[in-house]
């Protein structure tokens, strides 16, 4: 383990902090709402005004969001099995250059999921990974490419309960084998694209549950920055809020040079740092 | 059970109407002595509606010499209080004990009942923090489910002691072993067994008929189910099926599934084939076996995979 740069966690710090404070305004609000309308979840969506149109100005100002390209593609299920682990893939076109990319849970409390930069010549053209889905709601995924221009596409998934809901199963286990990492490499049919998948053990407690006797929430605890490199190359960096699924995974694609190990630096609210290379890595 | 255990889980179905609450409660199943001393009301196979009161997990009682003891107080005030009466048509002992065998709604939300009737609410080590954290959660999901009327009179209610590994309770000419077990349905599952009749109230550690539901641990189930058969019981009271089934055969079908599942899942991630694409055929060499299947093995599914793919 290593220290961040006081800078940098300062940052990380805040940013959790307003991650925090916004998810509890709005779920209070949204605790407010009337709990019986009769109506099916089908028929609450569609009522519901989509938080979209702000969340769009506030993200991306009034820059224009290109749709329908093959730039960016977002494949989710339109009815989760688990509101808590909601699997979401991108895929990017390798000739676009994407650079950044913003995950967006519309109805979410902490709408933004996650953040994530790919470092020039990384190449990645897939990235998966696990949300959680707290109701009926649009998944944004903006992408922004080398020239600055941002491209969008989105999907419906029906699914409700995921940030609310306790995160852990086993909240004992959970805080015992935080911090431990896996990593996977797969076969590609391309020899010049390389797959893996990076896993971390930690709780990404959503903060969003009360404590019935203290009647405290219990306070959020989830992973804020993660940079992932290759070879001593930067492949991506990533930062998080409290929409990533516990344990939280990315399975990547990329075409950067495949030699080298990996290696994994995650720092989470607490600034606890956790780091991690892969010499071998196994498929 | 369906109900509760999907609210508990955070899913959501359609209402299908039971959000419009009035309709006349169902009469609950009666107790059935199932053998002496021991009494089980049938829960519904069903999910929790207004009209079913939330009465869809299998509950029951032990009468000793001196006292009675309740396994688990039903899924709804109204639910306990038909519990309770049900007791007192049987015996004027006093209900000494609440045992509660997990967290789920359908096991737990009549539980103030017995606490204003004098009952001592016990529970696993780990179900006071895993109550209190679902609490409000449970609370508004089953509004929905067995409607706001229902919902809203429940007070969760936690236990006033906690089972780390055994305990024994002598409730008069008979002795009840209360068990602590590891993380498999949750991670706050406790058993009772009643050394007179050999009888086991298995909770939901054994489901029969009805698909599992896995809110806790699939490797921690399976490694504890030699230890759940090597219990000297006859039969046992299942969470969710009929009433009372021969032991330990009771568990074989629901232990053919977890390994089934098991397999399917582990072969999936070892040829890197990603969770969206594993569930949909995990396990389903089983699907004719389960009521229900299609509504939890999904999810089980996806539980299953995000935990073995850390083996």
């Amino acid at each position: 383990m290593t220290s961040i740069d006081t800078a940098r966690r300062q940052t990380a710090r805040k940013t959790a902090i307003a991650l925090i404070s916004s998810a509890l305004a709005l779920f209070a609000v949204a605790s407010q709402a009337p709990a019986e309308t009769g109506l099916s979840p089908e028929e609450k969506a569609a009522q519901t005004d989509s938080a979209w149109p702000d969340l769009k100005s506030e993200l991306f100002g009034d820059k224009t969001l290109i749709e329908n390209t093959a730039t960016i593609a977002i494949d989710a299920p339109k009815r989760a099995t688990d509101p808590a682990v909601v699997p979401v893939k991108l895929t990017f076109d390798p000739k676009m250059q994407v650079r950044k990319v913003t995950l967006v849970i519309d109805e979410n409390p902490s709408p933004v999921a996650a953040t994530f930069a790919f470092a020039d010549g990384a190449k990645i053209s897939q990235l998966s990974t696990r949300v959680r889905v707290n109701a009926y709601t649009n998944v944004h995924a903006v992408a922004e490419t080398a020239d600055g221009k941002l491209y969008v596409t989105k999907t419906f998934v029906k699914a409700a309960g995921g940030c609310a809901a306790p995160a852990s199963k086993d909240p004992e286990t959970a805080s015992r084998e935080m911090g431990k990492m896996k990593m996977r490499v797969f076969k590609t049919d391309d020899p010049g694209v390389h797959e893996a998948q990076l896993m971390i053990r930690h709780p990404n407690n959503s903060g969003l549950q009360k404590d019935q006797v203290t009647l405290l929430y219990i306070p959020a605890h989830f992973i804020t920055d993660l940079e992932l490199d290759k070879g001593g190359k930067p492949l991506f960096t990533m930062t998080g809020g409290i929409s990533i699924s516990e344990d939280p995974s990315f399975r990547f694609r990329y075409g950067a040079d495949d030699t080298g190990p990996f290696h994994a630096k995650a720092t989470d609210t607490e600034n606890m740092v956790f780091e991690k290379s892969f010499d071998n890595v196994q498929s | 059970m369906m109900r509760s255990i999907l609210t508990a889980l955070g899913l959501s179905l359609l209402a299908a109407g039971s959000t419009t609450a009035a309709a006349d409660p169902s009469p609950p199943a009666p107790f059935v002595e199932i053998t002496d001393g021991v009494y089980v009301r049938h829960g519904a196979v069903s999910m929790e509606t207004p009209h079913n009161r939330g009465a869809i997990g299998n509950i029951g009682f032990i009468v000793g010499d001196k006292m009675v003891a309740m396994v688990d107080s039903g899924g709804s005030v109204a639910d306990g209080e038909a519990a309770l009466a049900a007791i007192r048509k049987v015996t004027d002992k006093p209900v000494q004990y609440l045992i509660n065998t997990h967290m789920h709604p359908d096991h737990v939300f009549g539980n103030q009942v017995f606490k204003a009737a004098g009952a001592t609410i016990i529970g696993h080590r780990r179900l006071p923090q895993a109550l209190a954290a679902r609490a409000a959660f449970y609370k508004q999901s089953m509004a929905e489910q067995i409607g706001p009327a229902l919902a809203g009179a429940v007070t969760i209610t936690l236990p006033d002691e906690t089972v780390t590994d055994e305990r024994r309770i002598d409730l008069g000419g008979r002795i009840i072993l209360l068990k602590a077990w590891k993380t498999a349905h949750t991670d706050n599952d406790l058993t009772v067994f009643d050394e007179k009749t050999k009888t086991l109230f298995a909770g939901d550690l054994v489901f029969i008929r009805h698909c599992p539901v896995i809110d806790g641990s699939l490797l921690g189930w399976l490694a504890q189910i030699p230890e759940l058969k090597a219990i000297p019981a006859v039969r046992a009271v299942p969470g969710h099926g009929p009433i009372s089934a021969a032991w330990p055969q009771a568990i074989a079908p629901e232990e053919h599934y977890f390994k089934t599942l098991a397999r399917d899942i582990r072969a999936a991630i070892a040829k890197g084939v990603p969770l969206a694409k594993a569930v949909p055929d995990a396990a389903k060499s089983e699907r004719d076996k389960w009521q229900l299947f299609d509504e939890y093995n999904p999810r089980n599914a996806t539980a299953a995979y995000a935990e073995l793919e850390w083996e």
